[in-house]
């Protein structure tokens, strides 16, 4: 049995580490993005990549995010694997002309001639004290344009696996980087072979048996914990870490439900129009004879994004978690 | 404080990061657009490039007319016309190199017939069978961009990344005077210039945009001088020369392909049909300002050089209008034949793999189709 040297590493290094590998192994997968050459990026990630790759494979572009989507379009039109950076969530909504009318729409509109394998990394969501337009959620628009793949990593573990196989996939993804899991630290063996997990499959991260708690990103540690506290009032709760909202698991999360009849679902993104209400009519749609109660969903009060000194009360947190789990219907099994 | 000293004192000192940058005199367009047909430069204009020019021009005036036709007989669900344009369509076309890419507007169908795609196929968009009628790499045509300028950045990327890669490939995008307001313009042109990526930006002038006429587009003393400010020469040309127009792309896709990187051009020119069939031009233009753009068409500019330097007899005519009716009448026949239509087709290509969520959906059609089927099946027959 071979040992394997597990070390501390944070969510950054196993994304960088991604791109570092995914650039070694394919000369086509190109990185571009507002000052991720010779600055790393604001958050580091691309560190070392221009040092090692040349600032033709990692280039620092002009402050312009739809020409950065739109020149990647171009590129992967011509062979390439471009993986573009838009800075923060918000930043990228210049963007979204390219995004929604081209990079979505290319292979269905030339019959699949034309597939544009782009990966669009994007820090997002709250939590990490930035002012306006640092920490918005914006998830749901990317899910509601058919032909993007809109993916999110809640552990270090899958930061690197699905981040690799983002940028091996034909089809564009976007990549959502919970920004505050950014320094979260896991035990993890950065010279080992990393598994590359397909992408479209939730994950249990706990099992339970009261109710299910359905969840992603930078949602996932705050669901864990409000399990762990669970026990406490005597719930046993499952965690479901959804990992890619497009393709949506819906046998997982079903699954899931099916056995402990009662979901919760938790995420940033506002309540209003946001995933959870998708999440809890395909629940309801398919496990309807299984529910104990109505799906709730606990999510990012429906108000731009608050200054950081006020984001503690619009960020779903363990309290606002157990209060609804307590308000799953529990009186018919007392 | 010496004499030196006091005439230094007077003299300003630029900021400490302050550097000259371009020198922007070589930049500049000419002051009047370029004209090379009905001038001494004619002369030196390539007997052979004319005719082949004047071929393509009566064809392309014959292809738009049979496309505005088509839309009226309910065949074609909208055109935007080109006629007027020919000039440049046909002059962007012919200066591409097999290896080149060339991305169209949605009025630039024209420029891509001309680049040898199948007229049925490039018309697939306006027809509305599918988005795109043909393989984009096949004959390196992009697919006919409806969103405006938006195709700009993408013949940004493709030509840096040709040059990336060492072909000497050069990629031509085509967007008209409304869409050099589009911010994807501007990001276009400045990423191009930083990268020096080998792309030529064609602006077709043609007055309007829908209705909105130039002067209520630009406050610019011509869009060919919008390049300066980006650092890239801007030329202006004649667009109903087309040996003009022919000439300043050929030179300027030379440069790109030189590695001098991009230039723009902006071809002046006049939508002489409305902004498509279903647009009333006469709410706001005059017929008067019309008329004095017929005169100054593209195919008679050309026809009058021909003839006049014994290139072109009434026989030639005659023969290449013969030609353009052939085209037409083909195209005339295969779009009036309906289009085979698969509503299966309409999961198939979202994603490389349909996602099981598409698989439920096409499901769900496919079992409408069939009880739509079985409804319209005579009585007490089997389907």
């Amino acid at each position: 049995m071979t040992t394997v040297a597990l070390k501390p590493a944070t969510m950054a290094q196993a994304l960088g580490r991604a791109l570092r590998d995914a650039m070694a192994e394919d000369p086509a997968v190109h990185v571009l993005g507002e000052d991720v050459g010779t600055l790393g990026g604001v958050f580091r990630i691309t560190d070392g990549l221009a040092a090692e790759f040349g600032e033709d494979r990692c280039t620092d572009t002009p402050l312009a995010e739809a020409g950065i989507l739109g020149t990647a379009v171009g590129m992967a039109m011509y062979g390439l694997r471009p993986v573009v950076e838009m800075q923060f969530d918000a930043f990228g909504y210049p963007a979204l002309e390219q995004l929604f009318s081209h990079v979505a729409k290319m292979r269905n509109r030339t019959r699949g001639a034309l597939p544009l394998p782009i990966t669009v990394r994007v820090p997002y969501g709250g939590g990490i004290g930035g002012v306006e337009h640092h920490s918005d959620s914006s998830e749901a628009y990317y899910m509601a344009t058919p032909g993007l793949h809109v993916v999110t990593p809640a552990t270090v573990a899958d930061a690197y696996g699905l981040l690799r196989a983002s940028i091996a996939s034909d089809d564009p993804v976007v990549f959502l980087e919970p920004k505050r899991l950014y320094w979260s630290k896991e035990s993890w063996n950065p010279d080992g072979p990393q598994p590359v997990e397909p992408l479209g499959r939730a994950v249990v991260r706990r099992t339970g048996r009261s109710a299910t708690l359905v969840t992603y990103g930078p949602s996932v540690p705050v669901c864990l914990e409000a399990a762990e506290a669970a026990r406490a009032e005597g719930w046993d709760l499952e965690v479901v870490d959804l990992r890619s909202l497009v393709p949506f698991d819906d046998e997982t999360v079903c699954a899931s439900v099916r056995r402990t009849g009662r979901a919760v679902v938790v995420h940033e993104s506002t309540g209003f129009g946001g995933p959870g209400g998708e999440i809890a009519a395909r629940v309801t749609e398919r496990c309807f004879h299984h529910l104990e109660a109505p799906v709730l969903r606990v999510a990012g009060f429906d108000i731009p994004y608050p200054p950081p000194m006020l984001e503690r009360h619009h960020l779903p947190g363990v309290d606002r978690i157990l209060d609804a789990v307590a308000r799953l219907q529990w009186e018919a099994e007392r | 404080m010496t004499v030196m000293e006091q005439r230094d004192a007077h003299r300003p000192v630029p900021p400490p990061a302050w550097q000259p940058r371009t020198d922007p005199a070589p930049l500049l367009p000419d002051a009047l657009p370029h004209r090379v047909l009905g001038t001494g430069a004619a002369a030196g204009a390539d007997p052979a490039l004319l005719r082949r020019l004047y071929a393509e021009l009566v064809r392309g005036r014959r292809y738009n007319a049979q496309a505005t036709a088509l839309t009226k007989q309910g065949r074609l669900a909208v055109y935007p016309s080109s006629t007027g344009q020919e000039a440049c369509e046909v002059a962007a076309a012919l200066v591409l190199e097999e290896r080149d890419w060339l991305f169209p507007s949605y009025r630039d169908t024209l420029a891509a017939v001309a680049r040898g795609l199948d007229p049925v196929q490039a018309l697939t968009l306006l027809r509305g069978d599918w988005h795109t009628g043909y393989d984009p790499r096949e004959h390196r045509v992009a697919p006919l961009s409806t969103p405006l300028a938006t195709q700009l950045p993408h013949a940004v990327g493709l030509a840096h990344a040709a040059r990336l890669k060492g072909d000497d490939v050069v990629a031509l995008a085509l967007v008209g005077d409304g869409g050099t307001s589009e911010g994807d313009f501007h990001e276009a042109l400045n990423f191009a210039a930083v990268w020096r990526a080998p792309v030529v930006f064609l602006v077709q002038n043609n007055g309007f945009a829908i209705s909105v006429p130039l002067a209520r587009q630009t406050a610019a003393p011509s869009l060919a001088h919008k390049a300066v400010g980006y650092g890239m020469p801007g030329r202006l040309v004649d667009g109903n020369d087309a040996a003009a127009v022919h000439e300043v792309l050929a030179e300027a896709v030379a440069h790109a392909r030189a590695g001098g990187g991009p230039t723009l051009v902006e071809a002046v020119t006049y939508r002489m049909d409305a902004h498509t069939n279903a647009d009333d031009d006469r709410r706001y233009r005059e017929s008067s300002e019309v008329e004095a753009w017929r005169a100054h068409d593209p195919i008679l500019l050309l026809e009058r050089e021909l003839t006049a330097r014994g290139l072109l007899d009434e026989d030639g005519m005659r023969a290449v209008r013969e030609e353009a009716e052939e085209m037409a009448a083909d195209l005339r026949e295969r779009m009036n034949q309906d289009p085979e239509l698969d509503p299966g087709e309409l999961f198939a290509h979202v994603y490389a793999e349909p996602t099981p969520q598409l698989l439920e959906q096409r499901a769900q059609l496919r079992a409408e189709l069939d009880a739509e089927a079985d409804h319209h099946a005579p009585e007490g027959t089997a389907r």
